[in-house]
């Protein structure tokens, strides 16, 4: 990827509202027909950064270059980039062909190639013949698909998108989640996506930002950032995690180590240098546990089951290996009816999969949060 | 509904009474037949009270002719600068970021501060100020004095429905290529039309309604219609007085009825769309 040019470059990004910096020294690629997402929680200068990109928001350092352009200083009505706001901010006075054909007619198109542009971007979002509909007659699904189409019908180099949506139910979510996949395949538009839905950014993205107060923590695809989550924050704002805190006490041959936590001794596989003494968390997720009565490859621990419930088609279960550590499993329910409480079983993963990360403390909010994320 | 006890309703007839009995009083005094100078007793039903006013008889017509004139002039300057001020007071209505600061809110404080002086201030202030700087024409005296105490009106009117909008839509405008000025044109103001036109009507009833600013700068001459219905009943009420308020009663009625009746139709017309 790194030999393609970048269609939009920030370079040493950062905003000051003038209490603190909110935003620090961001530098980020982004490359064509990417669907590039900032996930982080709120207050992490994700808006901040998309709204300096579209201008609306002056920049206190660096640069935004698009194309190789220099576009920092730019106002916003001077860029090729179009923005999907989360209140939607859709014209109340005009109706729906009104607004998608704002942008077209402040750039002086002709009437008949705006007529036949924004049927093109109904169609695209499926709203064909609610041309003379008011914005106040539409469900928020069809102002969101309005304010898509109004952004888009200008085909902007780089489509910002604020949590368009944060405001829609569960499962209008969740079906606008792949719309949203659609359509950006159908226009061939770069999109840049704003949320803090780690599930949302997994499922649409192919590169996530993990934002965390003005800083990136991880920049990888949602597979990396899932499978190898290179901070504690990332590895636990992202998905479920076992998260535990130990420290290394030996350190083997070929990256292999061994972490103490509370009083256990788990085996971990890591590429990244650590030493003996070194604070660490192994994140472990839930899927990756394995288990049975017969010890198999790569199930190397003992532990008693403790608790079971089901969810979703999905057997829980907590495992304790000793009185003071406890992991969680999922296994597909079907598989697992054999177990009861106080079985004792064998226990193990593939430590590839379980990575090992730097022990941080994390303001209280966000390791609440990520213990959350971890136990739940 | 809540049923209302006896009280409250003897309660709200006598306060009804009071409001409204000075104004019935008028109204049917208008047609009292009864040409003394102080027409008290009621001697009989007429009309010709208004037949005298519609043939010019007291010299109304020339009054209300400049009370107009000076109220669409006053309405029209008030408008233009109150809605900008608001506007320009409300940067991100124009697409601009930030938080007003402590000059916007000293410029609002200040702006409104015309609606909080007594007028009988104001009234001198103009006149002193008018006849140092030799402003002599009387309509251009009244204007000026009018537009002054109007464009508060409109100014509140407007900031408030600004305040009240998401700021969004500015942005969402600039972000699909309007330059601040198309912005305001295309956006801002369209937005703020309902309370445009009401901070108008305001400012019109306050202009066509003022009568001690206008006493203080009006020079020689009979006036606006206010400075000469005051002037005809210093020599005794005449009924044409009458049969005058009650006309203007029965404008601001049917200029109530029909605000009403289209909002009422607008709502239903705007039902009917959404169900469709």
């Amino acid at each position: 990827m790194s030999e393609q040019t970048p269609l939009l470059r920030l370079e040493n990004l950062c905003k000051d509202y003038g209490q603190g910096m909110i935003l620090h020294h961001l530098n980020l690629d982004i490359y064509p027909g990417e669907f590039l997402t900032l996930l982080g929680p709120s207050g992490c200068g994700k808006t901040t950064t998309l709204r300096m990109i579209a201008g609306l928001e002056s920049v206190t350092e660096g640069r935004v270059w698009l194309e190789g352009r220099d576009i920092t200083g730019l106002p916003p009505e001077k860029r090729p980039l179009n923005t999907v706001f989360q209140s939607y901010a859709l014209f109340p006075h005009m109706n729906v062909f009104q607004n998608i054909a704002y942008g077209l007619k402040v750039r002086g198109i002709k009437k008949p190639e705006q007529k036949q542009r924004v049927e093109e971007a109904l169609r695209l979002v499926r709203l064909s013949g609610y041309e003379k509909r008011m914005p106040a007659q539409l469900s928020g699904g069809q102002r969101q698909r309005v304010a898509i189409a109004r952004a888009a019908v200008l085909r902007p180099k780089v489509l910002l998108l604020d949590e368009p949506l944060g405001a829609l139910d569960l499962k209008l979510r969740q079906q606008m989640q792949t719309e949203l996949k659609r359509m950006q395949q159908e226009m061939g538009i770069t999109f840049l996506y704003i949320t803090h839905d780690q599930e949302e950014a997994l499922n649409m993205s192919t590169r996530i930002v993990i934002l965390r107060e003005g800083r990136v923590e991880q920049i990888g695809t949602p597979e990396e950032v899932y499978e190898h989550p290179q901070t504690l924050f990332a590895a636990g704002f992202i998905g479920q995690s076992n998260l535990l805190r130990g420290e290394v006490t030996a350190v083997h041959p070929e990256n292999r180590f061994t972490l103490r936590v509370e009083d256990v001794e788990l085996p971990v596989l890591s590429d990244r240098p650590f030493a003996v003494d070194d604070r660490a968390v192994l994140c472990l997720r839930p899927q990756r546990v394995r288990y049975g009565f017969q010890p198999q490859h790569q199930m190397e621990l003992q532990g008693v089951i403790r608790q079971k419930y089901y969810s979703g088609g999905m057997q829980h279960t907590l495992i304790a290996l000793s009185d003071r550590v406890t992991v969680k499993a999922v296994t597909q329910a079907s598989e697992m009816d054999q177990f009861q409480i106080g079985d004792r079983v064998y226990v193990g993963w593939n430590q590839t999969h379980a990575p090992m990360v730097p022990d941080e403390k994390l303001d209280e909010k966000l390791d609440s949060e990520a213990a959350g994320e971890g136990q739940g | 509904m809540k049923k209302h006890s006896f009280g409250s309703k003897l309660f709200l007839g006598l306060v009804l009474l009071v409001l409204y009995l000075p104004i019935v009083v008028v109204v049917v005094y208008s047609f009292n037949d009864n040409s003394t100078r102080i027409p008290l007793a009621f001697t009989g039903w007429t009309t010709r009270w208004y037949g005298e006013l519609l043939d010019g008889k007291g010299g109304y017509g020339p009054a209300l002719l400049l009370s107009l004139r000076v109220a669409l002039w006053s309405v029209l300057l008030s408008v233009i600068v109150g809605s900008l001020g608001a506007v320009g007071m409300t940067r991100s209505a124009l697409g601009f970021r930030g938080k007003p600061g402590r000059f916007e809110r000293f410029m609002e404080a200040f702006s409104i501060l015309p609606i909080m002086i007594p007028e009988i201030v104001l009234g001198l202030a103009f006149m002193v100020i008018f006849n140092a700087l030799g402003v002599r024409d009387n309509v251009a005296r009244l204007v000026l004095a009018h537009t002054t105490f109007c464009i508060p009106y409109v100014f509140l009117s407007v900031k408030s429905r600004l305040v009240g909008m998401d700021q969004s839509l500015f942005d969402a405008a600039r972000d699909l290529g309007a330059a601040p000025p198309r912005v305001l044109w295309d956006i801002t103001l369209p937005l703020c039309r309902p309370a445009i036109v009401s901070g108008a009507f305001l400012a019109l009833a306050m202009s066509m309604d003022d009568f001690v600013i206008s006493f203080f700068v009006y020079g020689a001459g009979e006036g606006t219609l206010p400075l000469k219905i005051y002037s005809s009943v210093k020599v005794g009420v005449s009924p044409r007085v009458n049969a005058l308020c009650s006309l203007m009663i029965a404008a601001v009625f049917l200029a109530v009825a029909v605000q009403r009746y289209g909002q009422a139709v607008r709502k239903a017309r705007e039902k009917k769309a959404a169900a469709n």
